[in-house]
């Protein structure tokens, strides 16, 4: 029952979307409007449980619900004769977007339940207006990762980058906000236009863009090993539009500027789930790109060097969010790693882990900003371990699922990732390995700058700027149930309301257990995550997918344990080192800046890569668009005034001629009738006995002729 | 007594248009210019009659009876014209009568 109501699940959040931005931001209080909200996800939720379930039961895991025809049967050339180019808006359910739609339903709610708090001083308008662009995300992300073809999937694509760009620059007042949402779209479409260039391309090829249908006749294809052939192509340009959504270099710029958004939305869109849509489009065509060994070296690489870069950028930054989003740009490298050692699987359990600790570390990051009155700089920071113990411990469980230690989520998703690439490739496996590291040391760095130390933020007091002093200051902490009531003086940090403190125990919960879904064979687990996944990897034959697993080297058991011990050793030498840096002896980390001045002042400034696209690209396009502006100014609009002004010209002399020669010549022979009437019409005096006078005259005259006539001629 | 010749009726009824004539082209009356009309229409008369019994032919008699019956009728549709006139302009004098100028 659930299997055939899947196109539900995206559907619900879109009327939920459609009646708050209809209705609610005009006439909904905010309990409405969160309630429709939250309510329409909760539903989705369940449908998606359901249908998870059934999944799990049925004996074919995979479900097709067409639900009508979107574009019906055209015929259109293809390689191999003429294809009928048909499009149903068809949704299909199978362990990859079963997985998915999990994630974007049940941590999508959380984030909403916890939005219904953390938006809590936004107007009503714009309350509504909120969460009526978070269900829509919703809706497009569900398309998404439901859609049975590529252009349905497209439709969710370019539908969650919109919703981005209208959550980024939610606070659209703020000029950063603004430019943050434009950047993000602007550098998406470079992406999407490699997408779409990769769907055309899919389509000329197969005749088809269903994902089942392109991935069984991709499987009889050779493997274009050595080559670059068609496939290759497709692939380089789906990874194109997955690098512009993922964030991956050169693409990646947008994901930190994208933190001006709220931080639901950085939590739901740029970490747990928009920014792995990328991870999804490649896992979903792993058949495609199986058979493209150079654009999986590609995409390998890419991802490793990316995870490393954001990994180095992390570091130093002082602003909590961009520490977060840079993270995310490293993990969604780790996947893109993954996926480019063939190792579809373990990018798809690491993107569930990754949904699960970094929604909660932005969540988490989220509740601190909210406690400190929006203050984002961790060195403003410090101490709040005390004044929000829930937040600091759920926290806590994030960063050690992030940072890799067992047996959280984290350990298990990157250890997978860790041995596949080892099996695959040493040097870049020597990369992630050393972005593990730093992955420790940054998110540690945060916890131990954010919770621990002395606090260095503002004072608070009354409005009339009394100091409070500890006792209030203790009661604060005491109710977490007070509201934030950010309209008055603001109290000190705070623990944040229950509202926006359980979904943060409920991801912990994830974030600390979701990755036994996935213990490797060498801790005596069966990897149950990678092999309930593998449906969705391979074609229907799927043999050779098999035979390559069975190629791949596989290392004894030993050599598997002592990669997996390195790694969490590394883990925790990271810890270990941000806990000296940062907690034991704070003011070596300072020290340390000073004497690296030049390393440091390249990775604070993000080694110059927006300055770089600005002096390359940004004035490029413009200098472009002003030369372009230039010739139309004077050709283009020379030519149509020229036009212009040869017409009137023209016109003024056919003018002057219709004016003074043709109009002449009528006036002329009206004059001459006019004047010759004056005399004429003297005649028609009106009294008849004139005109008998002229009769007389007439017949006399007349008369007189014959006889002269007769008589004498 | 001299005989009375075709050419005395002939002298009459020129005589007669003559008058008839002259009356049409210098009285103001409309009236007096009807029977000045009438005057030149019997003048015919006489001419017609006159010249039937000179040349023995009846036909000229016939035709004075039609000239008469038209004439009748012509009074009768004048004399129509006039009154509707005269009850416009409260006139029988046709200097009065421009209406039909340029």
């Amino acid at each position: 029952m659930f299997l055939d109501l899947i196109w539900l699940i995206p559907v619900l959040p879109g009327i939920g979307a459609a009646v708050n931005g209809l209705l609610g931001v005009r006439y909904f209080g905010k309990s409405v409007a969160a309630a429709v909200a939250c309510g329409t996800m909760g539903v989705a939720l369940l449908l998606s449980i359901g249908a998870f379930v059934q999944l799990l039961g049925a004996e074919h895991r995979e479900h097709v619900v067409t639900l009508a025809q979107w574009i019906p049967p055209i015929p259109l050339e293809t390689v191999s004769g003429l294809g009928a180019f048909e499009v149903p808006w068809a949704f299909r359910l199978d362990p990859l977007s079963g997985m998915m739609i999990l994630i974007v339903t049940g941590i999508g709610f959380l984030i909403h339940l916890y939005s219904v708090a953390y938006m809590d001083h936004e107007l009503d308008g714009a309350y509504a207006r909120f969460f009526c662009y978070l269900n829509l995300f919703c809706f497009f992300m569900l398309t998404l990762v439901l859609g049975s073809t590529f252009l349905v999937m497209f439709v969710g694509w370019e539908g969650v980058g919109l919703s981005s760009y209208l959550l980024i620059g939610f606070w659209y007042q703020k000029n950063s906000a603004a430019d943050a949402g434009k950047k993000a779209f602007i550098v998406n479409r470079i992406g999407d236009w490699g997408f779409i260039l990769g769907i055309f391309l899919i389509f000329f090829t197969f005749g088809t863009l269903d994902f089942r249908a392109v991935a069984e006749a991709a499987a009889e294809m050779p493997v274009e090993a050595g080559a670059f052939g068609v496939l290759s192509a497709i692939c380089l340009l789906l990874f194109v539009g997955a690098v512009g959504k993922s964030a991956q270099i050169p693409l990646f710029v947008w994901l930190p500027d994208a933190m001006e958004g709220p931080t639901p939305v950085s939590a739901l869109i740029h970490a747990a789930t928009m920014v792995t849509a990328g991870v999804y489009m490649v896992g979903r065509n792993a058949v495609l790109f199986s058979h493209a060994p150079m654009v999986m070296t590609i995409i390998a690489t890419v991802g490793a060097v990316t995870a490393l870069m954001a990994a180095t950028i992390g570091l130093v930054q002082t602003d909590v969010k961009k520490v977060l989003a840079y993270s995310t740009v490293s993990q969604l490298g780790y996947m893109f790693l993954a996926t480019g050692v063939g190792a579809f699987g373990a990018a798809a359990f690491h993107l569930m882990t990754h949904a699960f600790f970094k929604a909660l570390l932005f969540l988490g990051s989220g509740s601190v900003i909210h406690a400190m009155n929006d203050e984002q700089d961790m060195q403003k920071m410090g101490g709040m371990k005390l004044y929000m113990p829930v937040t600091f411990i759920t926290m806590f469980v994030g960063s050690l699922a992030i940072a890799g230690v067992p047996p959280f989520a984290g350990f298990f998703s990157k250890d997978e990732i860790l041995y596949r690439t080892f099996l695959s490739n040493k040097l870049l496996w020597g990369l992630a390995v050393v972005t593990a590291g730093m992955t420790a040391f940054y998110m540690f760095r945060l916890i131990f700058m954010t919770f621990f130390g002395d606090y260095r933020g503002p004072s608070w007091g009354h409005p009339d700027g009394e100091a409070r002093g500890d006792a209030d200051q203790a009661a604060d902490v005491g109710d977490p149930h007070a509201a934030p009531d950010h309209g008055h003086a603001w109290q000190g940090p705070h623990e944040s309301p229950s509202l926006m403190t359980v979904p943060l125990m409920l991801l912990a919960v994830g974030a600390g257990v979701a990755g036994f879904v996935g213990i490797p064979a060498a801790l005596g687990g069966a990897n149950a995550i990678e092999h309930f996944l593998e449906p969705s990897f391979i074609s229907a034959g799927g043999a050779h997918l098999e035979e390559a697993e069975h190629a791949v080297a596989h290392l004894s058991q030993a050599a598997e344990l002592g990669l997996m011990a390195l790694s969490v050793l590394v883990a925790v030498g990271g810890i270990a080192l941000a806990y000296y840096l940062y907690v034991r002896r704070p003011e070596r980390s300072a020290q340390l800046a000073t004497n690296w001045a030049g390393a440091h002042r390249v990775l604070t400034n993000k080694y110059y890569v927006d300055e770089l696209y600005d002096a390359t690209a940004v004035r490029g396009i413009v200098a472009g668009a002003r030369g372009l502006w230039t010739v139309d100014r004077s050709v283009v609009d020379g030519a149509v005034n020229g036009t212009g002004w040869v017409t009137r010209a023209s016109s003024w002399v056919s003018h002057v001629v219709d004016k003074y020669v043709v109009d002449g010549m009528f006036n002329l022979l009206a004059w001459i009738c006019a004047e010759g009437s004056y005399v004429f019409r003297r005649v028609q005096t009106g009294l008849i006995q004139n005109y008998a006078l002229a009769t007389l005259f007439g017949v006399v005259a007349f008369v007189t002729m014959y006889l002269i006539a007769r008589y004498i001629g | 007594m001299m005989d009375i010749t075709p050419a005395h009726y002939m002298i009459l009824s020129a005589a007669l248009f003559t008058i008839g004539v002259i009356g049409v082209l210098v009285r103001r009356n409309i009236i007096i210019i009807f029977m000045s009309i009438e005057l030149m229409l019997n003048a015919v008369n006489i001419n017609l009659v006159a010249n039937a019994r000179h040349l023995e032919n009846l036909v000229g008699q016939a035709f004075v009876v039609f000239v008469i019956a038209v004439a009748a009728a012509e009074a009768a549709v004048g004399l129509g014209i006039l009154l509707a006139f005269f009850r416009n302009k409260e006139t029988v004098n046709i200097d009065e009568m421009n209406l039909m100028r340029w």
